[in-house]
């Protein structure tokens, strides 16, 4: 296998691989958040307001590590620079 | 498959390249100071008064009141900051209505920017409250081991900032562009239903999590007693 295959190969395992964890992680986390936010509310309904807005802040805390992964991959598939450097170099030749 | 605005060029001369991310946020811009010195022109303070400004109203207590109870006591002296903040970046994802416009928020660019300016802002504020001396001896709190720590953490801080909102407005516009080539109209048009909402959800995010920061760059701790309060 010459190096273009490898990278194309790497990349889009990799891509798959990253995106993978990438929603499986952060929904576990979110998961147990919600879940926890909405004991408490069923315990103190009058601290609604407050209860929500952190619930959502530390939702798009764990979120964001979602969004890095996602990120990563969307490199790997559009903006890879080993695959644009590969195939520069194979339409230079 | 384009990954950000500020690949669409509309004018180019030399360096100096006119994209569609700068052209974007100039709109807003635009709409935002027109808009706000158009309402502001007659404000009347009696109980009559003109649909506009009472929506103006209603905005400028809310982002008030939120900066209030996430811990500063006088919301006045943020409010320009972090009022500015939410409503450029509100407007900027409620504008994806609009067929032909690309959220300039899609571009790393602008979030680099705006989370720099966060970054300035919060030792800013946090020096005009505490006093240059004690603002710098937080940083060595609670020992002076943390003073690696929380400079990393500053950092750390600024850059998922940027990458989190980015990462959300650029994720939307790609998710319906993708859409858009393979399946019927009414996916694409649900996707940008919720691209909207996480868009507004993320203004927010962005908005308190400033107030977060800047909230923690201003508490002052009363010598003795432990307790803290914000001047």
């Amino acid at each position: 296998m010459d190096s273009m295959t490898i990278i194309a190969v790497a990349s889009i395992f990799t891509a798959g691989i990253t995106t993978g964890f990438g929603t499986m992680a952060p929904a576990l986390g979110e998961g147990r958040s919600v879940a926890t936010a909405l004991t408490s509310l069923a315990q103190q309904p009058d601290a609604s307001a407050t209860i929500t807005r952190t619930l959502f802040v530390g939702l798009a805390m764990i979120e964001s590590t979602a969004i890095y992964c996602f990120v990563v991959s969307m490199i790997l598939i559009f903006a890879n620079p080993f695959w644009n450097h590969v195939i520069a170099q194979a339409a230079g030749k | 498959m384009r990954l950000s605005p500020d690949e669409i060029i509309f004018w180019q001369y030399g360096f100096f390249k006119l994209n569609a991310t700068i052209v974007f946020t100039w709109g807003l811009m635009l709409v935002l100071a027109v808009g706000a010195k158009l309402i502001t022109r007659k404000l009347s303070v009696g109980l009559e008064r003109a649909r506009w400004q009472n929506v103006l109203e209603i905005i400028v207590i809310a982002i008030a009141k939120q900066i209030q109870e996430v811990g500063l006591s006088q919301p006045n002296k943020y409010l320009g900051f972090l009022g500015t903040l939410v409503l450029f970046l509100a407007m900027a994802a409620l504008c994806t209505i609009i067929p032909g416009y690309q959220p300039p928020t899609g571009s790393l660019s602008t979030t680099a920017a705006l989370a720099l300016c966060v970054f300035v802002a919060v030792p800013l504020f946090g020096i005009e409250e505490r006093g240059l001396g004690n603002y710098l001896k937080s940083y060595a709190q609670p020992t002076f081991i943390m003073l690696p720590f929380n400079i990393i953490s500053e950092i750390s801080r600024t850059l998922a900032l940027a990458v989190r909102l980015f990462g959300n407005m650029m994720s939307g516009a790609m998710i319906i562009a993708i859409l858009l080539t393979i399946t019927p109209f009414i996916f694409p048009i649900v996707m940008m239903a919720l691209g909207l909402l996480t868009g507004m959800v993320q203004a927010y995010i962005f908005f308190i999590l400033a107030t977060v920061y800047i909230a923690a760059a201003t508490r002052v701790r009363m010598p003795g007693t432990g307790a803290e309060h914000n001047h």
